[in-house]
């Protein structure tokens, strides 16, 4: 057993971060939210490029067949950056259901696909429309769309229309693996609002101290720690269970979504609660992920959702 | 990445799986003297099967077992519902003390009687006026011919009311202050001057002790590295009692799994069933957790201040599992013992091995490098 990232997706996960700081991906968050796409367009053939997209797709689809890890590694530095779009619909499910030339487009960065949860996050965007039920799937042709506001401005939802034509493919593994790639998601960017919180902690004095010195604001960072800190481990293992065609998927993938959903928003209340007023203000880019967090734990099934399918297992597993 | 368990690790386990199913007895509590004595007896039986320290040199009743082996151990010896380990404090805490600053002499003499329980350790560190601040300890060792005099008074000793031995910090270098000037000491609790108080806990057994020193000599031979350098080499063993050792996942995990036994036998409300799935999903976080150390020590690493984190995690992970349980007992609740004894014992874990505040401030100041608060 080595339970432990490897050297190369290490490298792999340094060469994102590289590629992500030295992209103001702030900024391509907040055009994004505008509907102004084209930054946001770059940074995912940037992402490309590193084979994020690709990861999935087959060899023979000119994807690089890499393993759920990668996958997990990935999504945590794309949730670190807050990169927007419908990455998670993008680069793990659509790849899990599609092959042939469509997939290959996917691998190069070149269409982006939604998926209906039920509504479609990016659907005015994507060239591939696809809907997930009862372990089928469905591919919606000529989808009419209806833009929803979501608390995070940079998820662009639509409510979709539109016949709905079933494709081969395995939906239940798709919808699983999406789950496993929102967790990964959540994990990363309640990292980076622990990192926001603990810096300002430092720097921020009051009553002639770093308010970092105060019991008050360690104990609450240090809860953080916890729970990030143990919530990776479960995403980690679920894409293991991915990996190994684990007939416990299901079941890890949801206790990795519950745990690294609780983990990320604890992380983002207390991040706003040790920066004050200025983490309330739309120039901070804390509210970014603050945001995207509350959105992704309704998106992709609930932690109540989440916590039945795990009970259900066990219950029926003894 | 993996989480494959290889040939020979699965072979140990099925044989302890095994050896368990057959052997397991049902003990009263260890905190009276007569099940003290038959949980000295279990260790006897565990390690005639080389069973109750398998990580140990085969020198010392142990099997070279790897940590991974060892957590299974764990796993497999708190899924069969085995008896609680009277041994802990010497083989989780003394233990890897001794086997990182003992000499060979003292390894040879104290650990194989340690292994079989036929010498059974007792924990004295904190002292009444020096709990959390572990540092404030105000016992003494004084200077005699072939080693020391030590006089003080300690509490909150685990096992101490019918312990053999005990292992603590003591002052011997009056004229220095604080961490300095402490030495690491093993003593005979049976030796003249020493007094034992025990002292019932929340369910009524003396789970500890105070133990009182009135010029009690211990030899040379028993002081744990070199005199003065007591608080470094209690730093050994603080990260092993809050880290790896001492609450394995195995005991959570078979805890988790009663709990879904018990979900399953009554139901309840939709609300209690999500707390059950999150005393699971803690559990097995904690087990994987535990996985990533283990891979991270065999790859060289150590056993750090993330340490704390462990120990946070586990103690409110135990208090909300045994939580869940009464609430899904209802009235029957308070008259079910076993989870009734869970409950209070797991409400002692927040505060034992370092409370969780200090864990936090740990975590705090050395895993976020945020500043030290200004202390004495």
């Amino acid at each position: 057993m080595k339970f432990a990232v490897s050297p190369e997706q290490r490298q792999f996960s340094e060469s994102l971060h590289d590629l992500l700081n030295g992209a103001d991906t702030a900024d391509v968050v907040r055009s994004w939210a505008e509907g102004r796409h084209e930054p946001g367009l770059k940074l995912w053939r940037g992402l490309a490029d590193l084979g994020v997209p690709a990861l999935l797709v087959s060899e023979a689809d000119g994807g690089l067949e890499a393993s759920c890890v990668d996958i997990v590694v990935a999504f945590e530095a794309l949730g670190y950056h807050a990169v927007p779009g419908p990455i998670v619909e993008t680069a793990v499910v659509a790849p899990t259901v599609v092959s042939g030339e469509r997939a290959g487009r996917l691998a190069g960065g070149e269409i982006l696909a939604t998926v209906l949860t039920p509504l479609a996050l990016d659907a005015d965007v994507a060239y591939l429309c696809l809907a997930l039920r009862d372990g089928q799937v469905y591919e919606v042709q000529d989808p009419k769309l209806k833009p929803v506001s979501s608390i995070d401005p940079a998820r662009r939802l639509f409510r979709v229309d539109g016949h709905q034509v079933e494709i081969p493919g395995d939906g239940a593994k798709a919808f699983d693996l999406g789950v496993l790639a929102v967790a990964a998601q959540l994990l990363g960017a309640g990292q980076w609002l622990l990192d926001a919180a603990t810096a300002y902690a430092t720097q921020r004095q009051q009553y002639g101290k770093p308010i970092g010195q105060y019991q008050a604001i360690k104990h609450l960072l240090a809860d953080v720690v916890t729970h990030l800190e143990l919530a990776r481990p479960l995403v980690h293992g679920a894409a293991v269970a991915a990996q190994d065609d684990s007939a416990s998927l299901s079941r890890d993938v949801s206790a990795a979504k519950v745990k690294a959903g609780d983990a990320a928003y604890l992380a983002a209340r207390t991040a706003l609660q040790v920066h004050g007023a200025i983490g309330y203000t739309a120039e901070h880019d804390l509210g970014l992920r603050l945001a995207k967090v509350r959105a992704l734990l309704g998106a992709w099934g609930t932690a109540t959702f989440h916590r039945e399918r795990v009970l259900e297992s066990l219950v029926g597993a003894r | 990445m993996d989480l494959d368990i290889d040939a020979e690790s699965a072979a140990f386990r099925d044989e302890v799986r095994d050896w368990l199913a057959a052997n397991v007895p049902s003990l009263p509590s260890m905190d009276t003297a007569e099940g003290f004595a038959a949980h000295r007896e279990w260790e006897a039986t565990l390690a005639a099967q080389r069973l109750s320290v398998v990580t140990w040199p085969r020198a010392y009743h142990g099997r070279e077992a790897s940590l991974l082996q060892w957590v299974l151990f764990e796993q497999e010896y708190y899924a069969a519902g085995a008896p609680g380990r009277v041994s802990q404090n010497g083989i989780f805490m003394l233990a890897p003390t001794l086997f990182a600053h003992g000499t060979q002499e003292q390894r040879d003499r104290i650990l194989p009687p340690m292994a079989t329980g036929e010498q059974v350790w007792a924990q004295a560190w904190s002292e009444p006026e020096a709990g959390s601040d572990i540092a404030a300890l105000r016992s003494r060792a004084v200077r005699t011919d072939g080693g020391w005099l030590l006089s003080g008074q300690k509490t909150w000793s685990s096992r101490a009311a019918f312990a053999d031995r005990a292992f603590g910090l003591f002052r011997t270098d009056p004229s220095q202050q604080r961490h300095r000037g402490l030495t690491y000491f093993m003593i005979d609790l049976r030796a003249d001057g020493v007094t034992i108080r025990p002292i019932p806990q929340l369910d009524g057994e003396p789970g500890f002790a105070e133990i009182f020193l009135d010029e009690v000599f211990v030899p040379d031979a028993d002081v744990i590295g070199e005199p003065g350098q007591g608080w470094r080499v209690a730093m050994t063993t603080a990260n092993n009692e809050r880290g790896l050792s001492l609450r394995s996942p195995g005991r959570f995990l078979a805890a988790a799994h009663r709990l879904v036994d018990l979900w399953r036998e009554r139901g309840g409300p939709a609300s209690v069933g999500e707390r059950v799935a999150d005393a699971w999903i803690g559990a097995r976080a904690y087990q994987l957790y535990t996985f990533g150390t283990v891979s991270r020590i065999e790859d060289g690493g150590e056993l750090g201040p993330e340490s704390s984190v462990n120990k946070l995690f586990w103690s409110q992970l135990d208090v909300a599992l045994h939580e869940t349980a009464l609430d899904l007992l209802g009235p029957d609740g308070e008259t079910d013992e076993s989870w009734v004894d869970g409950y209070l014992f797991s409400l002692a874990g927040p505060i034992y091995g370092g409370t969780d505040q200090i864990q936090r401030n740990t975590i705090a100041e050395r895993l976020l490098g945020l500043p030290r608060e200004a202390r004495r």
